[in-house]
C-alpha cells in the first residue's frame, strides 16, 4: 500500500505523517497524529463527534480524506486554551455542568469556539444554529447552549 | 394553520436498585502517608457520575475534603467486584460500600490521631477541613496528613477500608408475584404543554413543569443533569424514536442519526424543575438514584396533553403526525378540550 | 453564578418538604460539586476504550445474516481468506463455550444464544462468522466475500402472533417462544385479591391497550472493545461496557479462560442508557487475539448499533381498570408482552422488575398481571433507561386520563386520591414507606397553576395510609394458566422445585452443554458434526490446557452454593 506523505499545521505545530490511500481525517489524527480528542461516533456525518476546524472552518473529520489537509491548518479540542490555562469555553463548560459521558464534549467545543472566533456576540439562535451538527444524547443541551451563551459579549480567544 | 395548544399530567414511582440475584456492590479504600485518599472500585461512570458522587460520599464520610479523594475505576486487577451500573443500582448499592468502606478506613485514621494526642479515638472528629479533633476542644487538634504520616511510619497502621452492600436475594413467587423488588422508590410528576398544528399533524413540546423526588439529592448539579436531560430523552421517545417505525414490521429501520429522529438543540421545551428529598431509610445518605426514572412520566404526559389540544388519543408510541392526523380526521376535525 | 442557565429554565430545591427526614448541614454531600472527570471531558483527554492505541492492532467484522430465521447450510470463507489483509475468519467452532445467557452469571435463565451462530440465525443481523484483518475497510471487504448458504425459514415478528399455536419456534430452549418462569409458567404472574369480581361490582370498567415503540440507546460512544495479550498468559481488555464484571464473567465463560487470566479495564463510558451490558466484543475481541495473537479491536459502527445492538423492545400491554363513581380504582388488570426478540438478553429480567412494579404508584385492592417475555425473530432487546418499567407507565399514566375522564374527576386529583402512602400495602405484598407521590402530583400541579381542591391540596404521604389499607386481601383468586411442562425450575426466581442446573453446563465438555439444563425440552438443533477443538487453535501462551475451574463454573457454583 502507497503511504502518502502529509505535512500540516496541526494545533500550532508543524507535524508531518504518512497517511494510507482513503484514510479519513479522524483516523489519521487519531492514529497518525496521536491526538484523541475527535471522538468516533457514527462514521457518517451525523453525530458531529470528529469535528475539527481546517483553516478556520468546521468540518467533520470522519468525512474529510486525510491527505485533502496537505498545507491546512488543523485544530482540535486537544488544541484549545494556551498550554495549561484552559480556553474560557472549556471552563464555562466546566462550571455549567455542560458535559455528563463527555464524548461528544470536544466536537461540541470546536463548533462553539469557532462560532465565537467568528462571532463573538452570539444570540442563542445562533449558538443553537451552530451547535446543531453536534449530537449530545446526556444533557438535552440546555446546560451547553447555557455554557456557550456566558460567553457571548466576552473577547474572542487568541 | 391552525394551532392547538393542551397539557398533560402524569405521575410516576420507580424502583431503586432492582434486587436481582443478590448482587453485592464492593469498594476499597486507601490513605497514602500523606492523608489523600484512592477509592477503588469495578463502577461504571457513563456520564451519570458515578466518580464524583461516590466522591463526595467517601470524602463525607471520612470527613476530609473532596480535594483530598479521588475515585479510581473500573480496573478488574484493583477494582473489587461490582456487576455493573445499570438498574439504578450505582448510587444504592455502591455508595453504600463506599460508606462501608470508609468508616472502616476513617476508624483507623481516628485511632491513629487518638495515638498522637494521647486520648481516647471515641472523643475525635473531624471538621472536613482535613483537621482532626478533640469533640469540644478544638485546640487540641492534628491534621489528616499528620495523622496519616504517623499511621505509617510511627506506628505502622493501614489507613485502609473495605466495604460491601448486600441485600439479600428475593425470592418471587410464582403464584402470586410476591417478591421484595427493592426497598425503595424514587417519584415524579410533571405537566407538558404541547402545541399540535391540526393541519399537519405536527407536535411540538413546549414547556415541562415537573417535580422530582430523589431522596437526598447527593450533588444538586448531578441531579439537574439527570433530570434535565431525561426528561428532554423522554419527550424525545414520545415523539420521535424509534428503531422500528412500522412495528412489528422490520422495515424501514433507521441506520444513522439522519433517520433516528431525536429533538436537537432547536427543538427544546423550556423545563422548570423542582427537587422534593424525602431521605430513602437504607439509600446513602438517604439518595436515591434519578437517572432512570427521569424521562418516563414525560412519556404518557405527552399523548395526555395531545388529547387535550385536538381530544385525539395516542396509544400507540411514537406520536407521529400520521398517527395524529389519522385521529383528528377519524374526529371530523381537532376537537379542543384545553381541560386542563 | 447569575448566568448558571438562562431564564428559560427553573431549577428549586424544595427544601421545606420533608424537612423533618433530614439533616442538611453536611460537609460534602448536597453540595453543586463539579464532577471528578469534567477536566478531561473538555480538553479531550477522558480515557474512553478506543483511545487506548496498539501498534498493530487488527480489526473485526461480523458476517450477519440478511435473514429473519434461516437454517445455516453452509459458510464458504474461501474467498474471504484469500481477501487482502485478511489475518483469519473465525467462526462458532473457534468460541469454546458458544451458548450463553447473559444472567447465568445470576442464575436466572438457561443459556439460549451462541456468540457466532452456528445452526441457525433467528433475527436479521446476527452474527455468523467474524472476520479479522489489518484495517477495518479490509475487514469490511472480506465480510462480503463470505458466502453463506442459507435454508430461509418461516418467521414471526408479532409478540401475540408468537405465542399463538403453530408459529415458528423462534429460540429452541423456549419452545413456546416465552421464557419460562420459575421452571413453571410461560409469564410471570401477579395477583392481589379477586379481579374479575371487583370488576364485576365496579361502576366503570375501562380498558385500554397500549404500545411502546422499540428505543435504541443510542450513546454517541458506540459499543466495542479491544483486547491485547499482557504477561503470565493474561489478556488486557479495554472496553466501553457499562458492567464490568457481566463483561468479565460472560468472557470467561464464551472463551473458557478463568478470571485470573482477564484484566478489564473501563470506567470511561461515551454513555450506555443500558445498551453497554450485552458483553458481546469483549468476548470476541479476546478470542481474536487468542487466534491471531496481536491486538484485536471489536467495534459497531453507528448502524450495527441501531439495527444490531439490542434495543429497548417494544411492549404492549392491555389495561382494565374498575373505578367506583366516586373515582377509586378498585380493580386493574394487566396483560403485557415484552418483545424480547430472538433471545434472552435481559427481558426476563425486566418482566419481574415489571411485575414487582404493578400497578404503579397507587393503592389498588385487586391486582392482576399476566406478563411475558416473548421471542420473536427480531435483534434481541436489552436493557434501557427505565427498563421494565418506561413501557407500563406509559400505559398506566396514558389510562389514567381516560379513567379521569370517565369519573369527571380533575386528572390531577384521581391520582392524588389513589396513590400510595406510608403503610400501605402494595400487590407485591411489602408495605410501602417513604412515599412522595403525593407532594409531587402537588407541587407539579402548583407550578402550572392548575387549582386543586382543598382536600387534595392537603393530602399527605404521611397520612390516610396504613390502617385497613395496609391488610393483605382476604381471598386471592390464583390460577395455574399457562403451566409448562418439562422445564426445571431455572430461575432464581422461585420458591422450592430443585436448584437449577446450569452449574452444570460448565462442567460438560463444550458443546454438549444445551440440553443440560433442560432435561425434558425438545433436543436443540443438530450440531455441525466436524470436531471442535479444545482451546482455541492459535492460544500458544501457556499450555492450552483446560482451566480447572471456569469462569462460568466459578460463578454458578457460588450461586449454587448460595442456594443451598
Amino acid at each position: 500500500m502507497t503511504k502518502i506523505p502529509v505535512t500540516l499545521t496541526h494545533n500550532g505545530a508543524e507535524r508531518a505523517a504518512f497517511a494510507d490511500p482513503g484514510q479519513n481525517l479522524l483516523d489519521f489524527i487519531r492514529r497518525g497524529l496521536g491526538d484523541l480528542s475527535p471522538k468516533y461516533g457514527c462514521g457518517q456525518g451525523s453525530c458531529g463527534a470528529c469535528t475539527v476546524t481546517i483553516d478556520g472552518e468546521t468540518r467533520l473529520a470522519c468525512l474529510t480524506l486525510a491527505e485533502t489537509v496537505e498545507g491546512c491548518d488543523v485544530r482540535t479540542a486537544a488544541g484549545l486554551g494556551q498550554g495549561a490555562t484552559l480556553d474560557p469555553l472549556q471552563q464555562a463548560f466546566m462550571d455549567h455542568f455542560a458535559a455528563q459521558c463527555g464524548y461528544c464534549t470536544p466536537g461540541m467545543l470546536v463548533s462553539a469556539r469557532a462560532l465565537l472566533d467568528r462571532n463573538p456576540n452570539p444570540t442563542r439562535e445562533e449558538v443553537v444554529e451552530a451547535i446543531s451538527g453536534n449530537l449530545c444524547r446526556c444533557t438535552g443541551y440546555d446546560p451547553i447552549i447555557d455554557a456557550i451563551l456566558s460567553l457571548a459579549g466576552r473577547k474572542a480567544s487568541a | 394553520m391552525t394551532l392547538h395548544r393542551g397539557r398533560g399530567f402524569a405521575a410516576i414511582n420507580y424502583p431503586i436498585g432492582m434486587n436481582l440475584g443478590g448482587d453485592p456492590s464492593q469498594a476499597l479504600v486507601h490513605s497514602n502517608p500523606d492523608g489523600k485518599f484512592t477509592v477503588a472500585l469495578s463502577a461504571i461512570d457513563l456520564g451519570q457520575g458515578m466518580k464524583s458522587v461516590t466522591r463526595q460520599i467517601a470524602a463525607e464520610t471520612l470527613g476530609v475534603p473532596i480535594a483530598d479523594v479521588y475515585v479510581d475505576t473500573a480496573d478488574s486487577d484493583t477494582g473489587p467486584h461490582d456487576m455493573g451500573s445499570f438498574a439504578s443500582r450505582g448510587t444504592h448499592r455502591m455508595g453504600n460500600a463506599v460508606i462501608q468502606a470508609s468508616l472502616e478506613a476513617r476508624a483507623v485514621m481516628l485511632e491513629a490521631a487518638a495515638e498522637e494526642l494521647e486520648v481516647d479515638a471515641g472523643d475525635l472528629v473531624t471538621d472536613g477541613q482535613g483537621n482532626i479533633h478533640v469533640r469540644g476542644a478544638p485546640s487540641r487538634t492534628i491534621t489528616t496528613m499528620a495523622a496519616a504520616q504517623a499511621a505509617q511510619f510511627r506506628q505502622g497502621r493501614t489507613i485502609a477500608g473495605r466495604g460491601i452492600f448486600l441485600v439479600p436475594l428475593s425470592e418471587v413467587d410464582p403464584e402470586t408475584g410476591e417478591m421484595s423488588p427493592v426497598t425503595t422508590f424514587a417519584h415524579a410528576a410533571l405537566v407538558v404543554e404541547v402545541e399540535v398544528d391540526a393541519e399537519t399533524g405536527e407536535v411540538e413540546v413546549l414547556d415541562i413543569q415537573s417535580a422530582y423526588e430523589v431522596g437526598r439529592a447527593l450533588n444538586p448539579g448531578l441531579v439537574e443533569q439527570q433530570l434535565r436531560g431525561g426528561a428532554w430523552m423522554g419527550m424525545s421517545h414520545a415523539a420521535w424514536e424509534t428503531t422500528e417505525p412500522y412495528y412489528p414490521d422490520r422495515d424501514h429501520g433507521p441506520v444513522d442519526f439522519d433517520h433516528y429522529a431525536m429533538p436537537g438543540p432547536g427543538d427544546l421545551a423550556t423545563h422548570h424543575i423542582s427537587v422534593l428529598e424525602r431521605p430513602a431509610e437504607d439509600g446513602p445518605y438517604g439518595g436515591k438514584g434519578p437517572g432512570e426514572m427521569c424521562a418516563n412520566p414525560v412519556l404518557p404526559a405527552v399523548v395526555n396533553a395531545i388529547y387535550d389540544a385536538v381530544g385525539v388519543r395516542i396509544d400507540d408510541l411514537p406520536v407521529t403526525p400520521e398517527k395524529v392526523l389519522r385521529g383528528i380526521r377519524a374526529n371530523g376535525g381537532a376537537r379542543p378540550r384545553q381541560a386542563l | 453564578m447569575s448566568d448558571r442557565r438562562s431564564d428559560r429554565n427553573g431549577f428549586e430545591m424544595r427544601k421545606d418538604l420533608f424537612a423533618d427526614e433530614r439533616d442538611d448541614d453536611l460537609n460534602e454531600i448536597g453540595k453543586r460539586i463539579r464532577r471528578q472527570d469534567i477536566e478531561g471531558h473538555v480538553t479531550g483527554r477522558s480515557p474512553f476504550y478506543d483511545d487506548h492505541l496498539f501498534d498493530g492492532l487488527l480489526h473485526i467484522r461480523c458476517v450477519r445474516s440478511p435473514h429473519h430465521h434461516a437454517r445455516i447450510r453452509r459458510i464458504d470463507t474461501s474467498e474471504a481468506d484469500r481477501m487482502e489483509g485478511v489475518v483469519r475468519i473465525v467462526t462458532g467452532r473457534d468460541v469454546p463455550v458458544n451458548l450463553n445467557t447473559l444472567l447465568s452469571l445470576l442464575d436466572f435463565g438457561l443459556d439460549d444464544e451462541p456468540l457466532l451462530s452456528e445452526g441457525k440465525v433467528a433475527y436479521r443481523g446476527e452474527p455468523v462468522a467474524a472476520v479479522i484483518a489489518r484495517t477495518e475497510a479490509q475487514a469490511r471487504a472480506a465480510t462480503r466475500t463470505v458466502r453463506v448458504d442459507w435454508e430461509v425459514l418461516p418467521h414471526v415478528l408479532d409478540v401475540e402472533e408468537a405465542l399463538k399455536p403453530g408459529a415458528p419456534t423462534v429460540n429452541e430452549t423456549y419452545p413456546g417462544n416465552a421464557f419460562v418462569y420459575h421452571g413453571k409458567y410461560d409469564h410471570q404472574k401477579l395477583r392481589y385479591g379477586d379481579v374479575d369480581r371487583a370488576l364485576a361490582e365496579a361502576d366503570h370498567v375501562i380498558e385500554g391497550r397500549y404500545q411502546m415503540s422499540p428505543i435504541e440507546q443510542a450513546p454517541i460512544e458506540t459499543c466495542g472493545a479491544i483486547a491485547a495479550q499482557e504477561q503470565n498468559g493474561r489478556y488486557v481488555c479495554y472496553t466501553g461496557t457499562q458492567a464490568l464484571f457481566f463483561s468479565l464473567g460472560t468472557a470467561s465463560k464464551l472463551l473458557e479462560l478463568p478470571s485470573s487470566r482477564l484484566h478489564f479495564i473501563g470506567g470511561t463510558v461515551g454513555g450506555g442508557f443500558g445498551g453497554k451490558v450485552d458483553s458481546i466484543h469483549e468476548p470476541l475481541a479476546i478470542l481474536g487475539t487468542m487466534l491471531t495473537g496481536q491486538p484485536c479491536k471489536s467495534q459497531w459502527d453507528r448502524e450495527e448499533e441501531m439495527q444490531v445492538g439490542a434495543p429497548r423492545g417494544a411492549e404492549r400491554w392491555y389495561l382494565t381498570d374498575g373505578v367506583m363513581n366516586d373515582g377509586r380504582i378498585v380493580a386493574r388488570k394487566f396483560t403485557g408482552y415484552f418483545d424480547s426478540g430472538a433471545y434472552t438478553r435481559l427481558t426476563s429480567y425486566a418482566v419481574i422488575k415489571c411485575a414487582g412494579h404493578l400497578p404503579g404508584p397507587y393503592t389498588i385492592p385487586n391486582v392482576h398481571a399476566d406478563v411475558y417475555c416473548v421471542y420473536t425473530n427480531r435483534t434481541p432487546a436489552t436493557a434501557m433507561r427505565g427498563f421494565g418499567i418506561t413501557g407500563v407507565d406509559f400505559a398506566i399514566e396514558a389510562h389514567m386520563d381516560k379513567v379521569a375522564e370517565t369519573v369527571g374527576l380533575h386528572p390531577v386529583e384521581l391520582r392524588i386520591l389513589n396513590a400510595y402512602r406510608d403503610g400501605d400495602m402494595k400487590a407485591h405484598r411489602r408495605l410501602a414507606k417513604n412515599c412522595a407521590l403525593v407532594e409531587c402530583c402537588q407541587v407539579a400541579a402548583q407550578k402550572a397553576g392548575l387549582r386543586l381542591s382543598p382536600d387534595m391540596l392537603a393530602a399527605s404521604s404521611k397520612t390516610g395510609g396504613g390502617g385497613p389499607r395496609a391488610e393483605l386481601p382476604a381471598h386471592t383468586a390464583t390460577d395455574q394458566n399457562g403451566l409448562v411442562e418439562g422445564f426445571s425450575s431455572g430461575s432464581y426466581a422461585r420458591k422450592g422445585g430443585a436448584p437449577a442446573s446450569p452449574a452444570i453446563v460448565a462442567t460438560l465438555p463444550p458443546g454438549a452443554s444445551a440440553p443440560a439444563s433442560r432435561p425434558a425440552a425438545p433436543a436443540p438443533e443438530p450440531k455441525d458434526p466436524a470436531p471442535r477443538p479444545d482451546a482455541p487453535r492459535a492460544d500458544t501462551s501457556p499450555p492450552a490446557r483446560k482451566p480447572a475451574r471456569s469462569g462460568a463454573m466459578r460463578f454458578s457454583s457460588l450461586s449454587g452454593f448460595r442456594r443451598r
